[in-house]
């Protein structure tokens, strides 16, 4: 089959796209929410650093999960993640500005854990117990070994995939599939770990095994939510709409219904095995979740981040619909802070409810600075993966009419 | 070619095509044509094909969609009869209503009585298993498990008329076209 030649430009990021005007507003929101989150770490630093690890842990599913859906897809293959591919490629580089965005954390160390503190570990002996692993200097190092990982990871995919676009032919294909098959395995280790790291040693002597992938889960749902937002905005649009069909969008949807059942699967796990053995050390993380307030939010969980997505993504009508679909997303990217908020805050305030301005203006500095960097990271590449073979023959026709 | 078989009425025209392509474009001809009695076969599934027969609107989903609720109340009623009314037993200090430990056979309940729905009404549906169809009279038509696509436009159709058909089957340029009796 004669090779028709394919005009790269056509498949960059149009000049009229509104991606350009959300990426402005982003970045301003994100300067003019940097500024007031500034001044609040002036005045409340605790409140400060929890309302910015909820925020960071958002922005890090982000950027995170699309590399975890990424590494995925090179492993499983399917046109689904062909479509995506670039945009996960594109959240993926973001790892490095997450990196930095990860140093105030490290110094809120002293605010955020009690394993910290110096008398905490002399006092009690559950954490001096832990203390080899849960040290200051360690938990350092760690952090710097996962955010090593994860870059060299994106890193790896964007170089290869680049080579692919250029005609890197079998051997890079192979070379992308190997990345994929090794690297969902150090994602999924490596968050595991950060998971209990960051979020888990937070209530220093509760442990729950599933919690890893609880947030595993979550990441990508979150990443994936995202990305068919970003996705749909090119449905409809030359020379996209052929390859950005609506058969894509119904494979979206299906695997964004089965994310979601992924995390209600580990959620309601966790929940089930700690419910059952009723074990005074495992239960009170459930009973700081689920009185004085935080009752509600949890079963706006339940109804929201399940039961609600599960039902309308029933319907074959609104997967194959890029607007509705898109719509079903953006209500789960909501519903995804809400379930981090949910997860993370009641160890800071167990059983009292509790909302400060500092989580929004968090929130709003992280994830607008987050997507004026995303579609940065858009620009002056193609919008497609041009040299992926399960796309050649969409690609072919289309140079062909 | 063609014999007019008016007195011994037959079960509807075959064409056969060579390629996916063309069965989809004879398919959509067909029902831009305005046959409503018509079918394809293949020896793959294509997508566009379904498409193109209009049977993307099955009632199959609603049915699942059904077997799964029924399963999901079987599932949580038994657990409520077993452990509420019938059998109550204090286990820990819990309540006999403990929803939680309801919740795994609810699910498999409702995944069970889904499939068993969608496999029992798909057959329901697609009237398999079938012992005989007209359609294997055509000694050509075996085939069609291998590499070649055949149309059929079925006799009952109301715009079925035996000429009129056979010359518009002809104008999709098939390699053949049989009769198919009964």
């Amino acid at each position: 089959m004669a090779k028709a030649k394919l005009d790269r430009s056509a498949f960059m990021l149009p000049a009229g796209h509104h991606l350009h005007s959300v990426q402005r507003i982003a970045l301003i929101v994100g300067i003019v929410a940097a500024g007031l989150t500034a001044f609040g770490a002036m005045s409340n630093p605790v409140q400060f650093f929890r309302s910015y690890l909820v925020a960071y842990l958002y922005c890090l599913a982000l950027g995170l999960g699309s590399l975890g859906i990424l590494l995925l897809h090179h492993v499983v293959g399917g046109r689904w993640g062909s479509i995506l591919r670039k945009f996960l490629e594109a959240g993926s580089r973001t790892l490095p500005m997450l990196a930095l965005a990860f140093v105030p954390l490290l110094f809120g160390m002293h605010e955020l854990y009690e394993w910290s503190h110096a008398d905490a570990v002399a006092h009690d002996p559950v954490i001096a117990h832990k203390s080899l692993y849960l040290n200051s200097t360690f938990f350092t190092v760690r952090a710097a070994v996962y955010f090593l990982v994860w870059i060299t990871l994106a890193t790896l995919a964007s170089r290869w995939s680049a080579a692919q676009e250029e005609g890197g032919g079998p051997a890079v294909n192979k070379r992308l599939e190997f990345l994929g098959r090794g690297g969902t395995i150090l994602y999924a280790g490596t968050m595991t770990f950060a998971a209990i790291d960051w979020v888990m040693s937070i209530d220093v002597h509760w442990f729950s095994h599933i919690y890893g992938l609880i947030f595993v889960a979550g990441q990508v749902l979150t990443a994936m939510a995202f990305m068919v937002v970003v996705a749909s905005s090119f449905a409809g649009r030359a020379p996209f709409e052929r390859i950005m069909c609506a058969d894509r969008f119904h494979d979206l949807g299906k695997l964004m219904l089965a994310f979601i059942m992924v995390w209600a699967y580990f959620a309601l796990s966790q929940y089930l095995i700690i419910w059952s053995g009723n074990l005074p050390e495992e239960t009170p993380w459930y009973i700081s979740r689920l009185s004085g307030g935080w009752e509600h939010f949890g079963s706006a969980l339940i109804i929201f981040h399940f039961v609600l997505p599960f039902v309308v993504l029933l319907s074959r009508d609104v997967k194959r619909n890029p607007r509705s679909l898109a719509l079903v997303a953006c209500a789960l990217l909501v519903f995804r802070y809400m379930d981090l908020y949910w997860l993370v805050v009641p160890s800071f305030s167990p059983g009292v409810f509790t909302l400060h301005w500092l989580d929004f203006s968090a929130m709003a500095a992280l994830g607008g600075l987050w997507i004026a960097l995303f579609v940065q990271q858009i620009k002056g590449h193609t919008l497609l993966p041009l040299g992926d073979p399960m796309l050649a023959p969409e690609l072919a026709e289309g140079a062909e009419s | 070619m063609s014999e007019n078989s008016n007195e011994q009425p037959i079960y509807g025209l075959l064409a056969e095509f060579s390629s996916a392509g063309e069965l989809v474009t004879a398919t959509r001809a067909a029902r831009k044509a305005g046959f409503t009695k018509i079918d394809a076969y293949s020896p793959l599934p294509l997508e566009e094909l379904f498409e193109a027969l209009g049977l993307h609107k099955s009632r199959l989903p609603l049915i699942v969609l059904i077997g799964g609720i029924v399963g999901a109340c079987a599932g949580y009623g038994l657990a409520y009869w077993t452990s509420v009314i019938d059998y109550p037993i204090n286990v820990g200090g819990r309540p006999f209503h403990s929803w939680p430990a309801f919740i795994p056979i609810t699910f498999e309940t409702t995944v069970l009585f889904a499939a068993f729905s969608a496999v029992l009404g798909m057959l329901a549906l697609n009237g398999l298993p079938q012992l005989y169809h007209p359609v294997f009279n055509v000694s050509r038509f075996a085939v069609a498990s291998k590499d070649r696509f055949f149309l059929l436009i079925e006799a009952v159709d109301p715009e079925f008329d035996y000429d009129k058909t056979w010359s518009f089957l002809t104008k999709l340029e098939p390699r053949v076209i049989s009769d198919v009796e009964h």
